[in-house]
């Protein structure tokens, strides 16, 4: 690290959203030529610092400089001028455009700022940015046809064909397999080797660990420390991130061998939304207290498999059977009538329904039994609802609360507590952790091993292999629609091998 | 061989098809920079009585006349659509009640019934109206003579907008920004394009054509004003655009067939062809064909794998809390 102006220096930077101050006089730094990361929990303020940096919301208090320049971005064009690129997590590219295409949207300096436009033009120079920097795309490919990492790749190209300065990266391996998250690790490095500035947000340790030459922890909105990487440890930067040291559930292994399967899929064939098959002939079978975890890089098909076996999604082929009775397909009454609860990957959305109140979300499976005929059962419907609100120790100035206003972790308490009503004798959880802070997770985790003690069979599909490793009573990989069988269940190579498609050698 | 039914109809069908094809140009425009306009039709009616206004009020030469009265609808037109525009892309309106709002705003008992009747332009015929441009000699070639060199000068305007708006679209730096803007404007904000500007300039714009169509109505096709004189022609218009996949070329060719359409019945009886309850049939044709295109392709993943731009009808929002 040079002694030398900073490329990126942010200096007391103050955030206020309504509620909330998510940067509090927040300092940072990052030198040319660095791998820089910052780490935090969700809602710990990193994201928001990086849309400050990136023009895409105005600081309330604070400064920016870039290279000892003071800098006030109106909108991310501003920053995209001054050489700041960032790699959001949902990517800000063009379906329908190609690579190409894409690259001369937001060019105003080359070939895409003449009033004729040759998109071809610049195909040859893409290709030459991706041989340089091991980012390989076919610039005439349109987007849609290309993978999560591979349009990863694409969003990082644009940021070099825009010469930026400062690249700033926003949970990038999220979309990754173990594998290609080295390769992207590699491409970082080189383009912080020639005196460009890398920010890695992310909050898994060892991926900091492994990339970065310093970090920044952020806690609460507020900077905690800024260490050199090499000083820290994997503890050490976690209690940081947390405040206190790290309580993790751990899983302990259970004898399940006189246990018979509650859950049983055969060849199950399933499509996605776009109509092509996504769920590719999946048999598996989970018994009584069992925690079959899912792993996979997202959009292998695990939501579509979730969807399925929910009876949200009607399969195409083969059979869903729970204690031996088979289900009707794509009838999300019959399964939850057969004792199949779902715990849906997007809460807000589809897991509960934002603009009624939490005491009629809670109701969502149950109106049918409990109403008066057609009538509603409110007063009734506030009593259950306050019940849970105390058994499940839910955050809520009360029943009558609209379930927009919930937090993720309340949000998960409520569509756990109305899932987990009745004899639950499959429960499918998606993601169920996604996006909640820790000690959200820790009670999320806490209430599928209460179910798995019950005797529920337990489908987790997740993307978080840490969760993965943690809950497992087996685990299987999902890629591009077909599940494998991890072997040695400790193995993460083996794990990362699979959700890369490949069939680790036999010995 | 001229007078052949299929020769007369392809014609008649270039004929009709014409203020079809302005209005669905415009109404392309609009949808591939993302909105949504169903006051086409309201658009029309206004373009088509002030343009007759401006012919039965201006006393100059012919040409200048006519020149001024398109000008005059498509003014028209587009006043209409920055309501549109106003509504939907600064409020962020929902965009189907709007232009079903202006529609019927300005329709057959609404704004242009009371302008046409106020003005006192009903039953009086056209001073002047648009006629074939090129020379008999070259009107009378067979089959191509009807059909190609016997057309008004809107004909021939017309063709050179497909032409104009093709380019644009696919080979232009504005065509690939309003393109993005109509796929996906947070991308397109992110790369420092105005979501609102080209959105405001294309339903603007797409409000001048729809303008002019009604006023190629008027002094061309039926040189007169009567009350509701477009008939449904703007939701011809807009199913056009879906059933032309969103491109320009194959507006033309929808607009021909169903403007060829539209004259079936009055051939047919001209020729003393009878199938049927032939009027009924040939004049519900057209309609009836509209609704069996907007049925085909309504639902979301027919529009999405047809090409409909993405982030049609959605109002943006930038994530700035």
């Amino acid at each position: 690290m040079s002694a030398a102006v900073p490329a990126v220096s942010m200096r007391g930077i103050t955030k206020r959203f309504p509620g909330v101050v998510a940067n509090d006089r927040v300092d940072f730094e990052a030198a040319a030529g660095e791998v820089h990361a910052l780490l935090g929990e969700n809602g710990a303020g990193k994201t928001t610092l990086s849309h400050i940096l990136t023009g895409l919301y105005h600081a309330d208090e604070g400064r920016i400089l870039l290279s000892g320049e003071p800098v006030a971005f109106q909108s991310p064009r501003d920053a995209i001028d001054a050489g700041v690129c960032m790699v959001h997590q949902h990517f800000r590219l063009v379906e329908r455009f190609t690579v190409a295409e894409n690259l001369v949207l937001g060019d105003r300096r080359g070939a895409g700022r003449r009033f004729r436009i040759d998109p071809r033009a610049v195909e040859s120079q893409v290709r030459e940015l991706g041989q340089r920097y091991h980012l390989p795309v076919d610039p005439h490919a349109h987007i849609w046809q290309l993978s999560v990492g591979e349009q990863q790749r694409v969003e990082i190209l644009n940021a070099l064909y825009q010469d930026a300065r400062v690249l700033i990266l926003d949970e990038p391996t999220a979309v990754l397999t173990p594998e290609e998250s080295e390769t992207l690790f590699t491409t970082l490095r080189e383009i912080a080797a020639e005196g460009r500035t890398v920010v890695f947000i992310s909050h898994k340790l060892h991926e900091v660990k492994a990339v970065s030459d310093r970090v920044t922890v952020l806690r609460a909105g507020k900077v905690v420390a800024t260490v050199p990487t090499a000083d820290a440890t994997p503890q050490s930067l976690a209690s940081l991130m947390i405040g206190h040291d790290v309580e993790t559930v751990q899983r302990t292994a259970r004898d399940l061998d006189g246990e018979g399967a509650v859950l049983e899929m055969s060849d199950v064939w399933a499509d996605g939304d776009r109509g092509a098959p996504a769920v590719k002939g999946v048999s598996l079978a989970v018994r009584a207290g069992e925690i079959v975890a899912v792993a996979g890089v997202a959009g292998n098909g695990q939501r579509e498999l979730a969807e399925t076996i929910a009876g949200v999604r009607p399969s195409t082929k083969g059979a869903i059977r729970v204690d031996g009775r088979l289900l009707k397909r794509g009838d999300v009454r019959a399964a939850f009538d057969a004792g199949i609860r779902y715990v849906p990957e997007d809460r807000l959305g589809t897991g509960v329904s934002p603009s009624l109140s939490l005491a009629m979300n809670l109701e969502l499976r149950s109106y049918r039994e409990s109403s008066f005929g057609p009538l509603l059962r409110l007063r009734r419907m506030r009593a259950n609802a306050e019940k849970a609100i105390e058994e499940f120790n839910i955050r809520a100035p009360g029943p009558d609360v609209q379930a927009a206003n919930l937090s993720g972790g309340n949000l998960q308490k409520v569509v756990i507590a109305r899932e987990f009503a009745g004899e639950m004798k499959v429960l499918v959880a998606a993601s169920p952790t996604r996006g909640l802070d820790v000690s959200a997770v820790a009670t999320v985790h806490s209430y599928l091993l209460q179910a798995a003690g019950r005797g529920t069979a337990v489908v987790l599909l997740s993307e978080d292999l840490d969760e993965i490793l943690a809950l497992n009573d087996r685990i299987v990989v999902m890629y591009e629609g077909r599940l494998s069988e991890v072997r040695n269940r400790d193995s993460i190579e083996e794990i990362g091998l699979r959700m890369a498609g490949e069939e680790p050698d036999s010995g | 061989m001229n007078n052949s039914l299929l020769v007369v109809l392809v014609a008649s069908g270039v004929t009709y098809g014409t203020p079809l094809l302005f209005a669905a140009l415009g109404e392309l425009l609009a949808e591939r920079s993302g909105v949504l306009n169903l006051g086409v039709e309201g658009m029309m009616l206004v373009g088509a009585v002030m343009g007759f206004w401006t012919v039965e009020r201006v006393h100059a030469n012919a040409g200048l006349t006519l020149a001024l009265a398109i000008v005059v609808g498509a003014v028209a037109g587009t006043a209409m659509a920055a309501i549109h525009a106003f509504l939907v892309v600064t409020l962020r309106a929902n965009q189907i009640v709007s232009g079903l709002a202006l529609t019927i705003f300005a329709g057959a008992v609404g704004l242009s019934s009371y302008l046409g009747n106020n003005l006192n332009l009903a039953d009086i015929p056209a001073t002047h109206s648009f006629h074939a441009l090129l020379p008999k000699g070259m009107q009378n070639l067979p089959v191509v003579g009807p059909i190609l060199f016997g057309q008004n000068i809107l004909v021939y305007v017309s063709w050179l907008c497909v032409i104009a708006v093709g380019l644009y679209l696919s080979r232009t730096r504005p065509g690939l920004n309003v393109r993005a803007v109509g796929e996906s404007p947070a991308a397109a904000d992110t790369m420092g394009i105005n979501v609102t500007a080209y959105r405001y300039a294309h339903t603007l714009v797409g409000g001048a054509f729809a303008g002019v169509a009604g006023a190629s109505i008027t002094l061309a096709i039926t040189p007169q004003w009567v009350d509701g004189i477009t008939g449904g022609a703007g939701w011809i218009a807009i199913a056009l655009v879906i059933f032309s996949f969103w491109r320009p070329e194959l507006c033309l060719v929808g607009a021909y067939f169903f403007g060829a359409l539209q004259s079936l019945a009055p051939q047919l009886q001209a020729r003393n062809i009878s199938l049927g309850p032939t009027v009924l049939w040939t004049n519900s044709l057209p309609y009836v064909m509209t609704i069996v295109v907007l049925v085909v392709v309504s639902s979301g993943t027919a529009r999405r794998r047809l090409g409909a731009p993405s982030a049609l009808g959605v109002p943006y929002v930038r994530e700035e809390h």
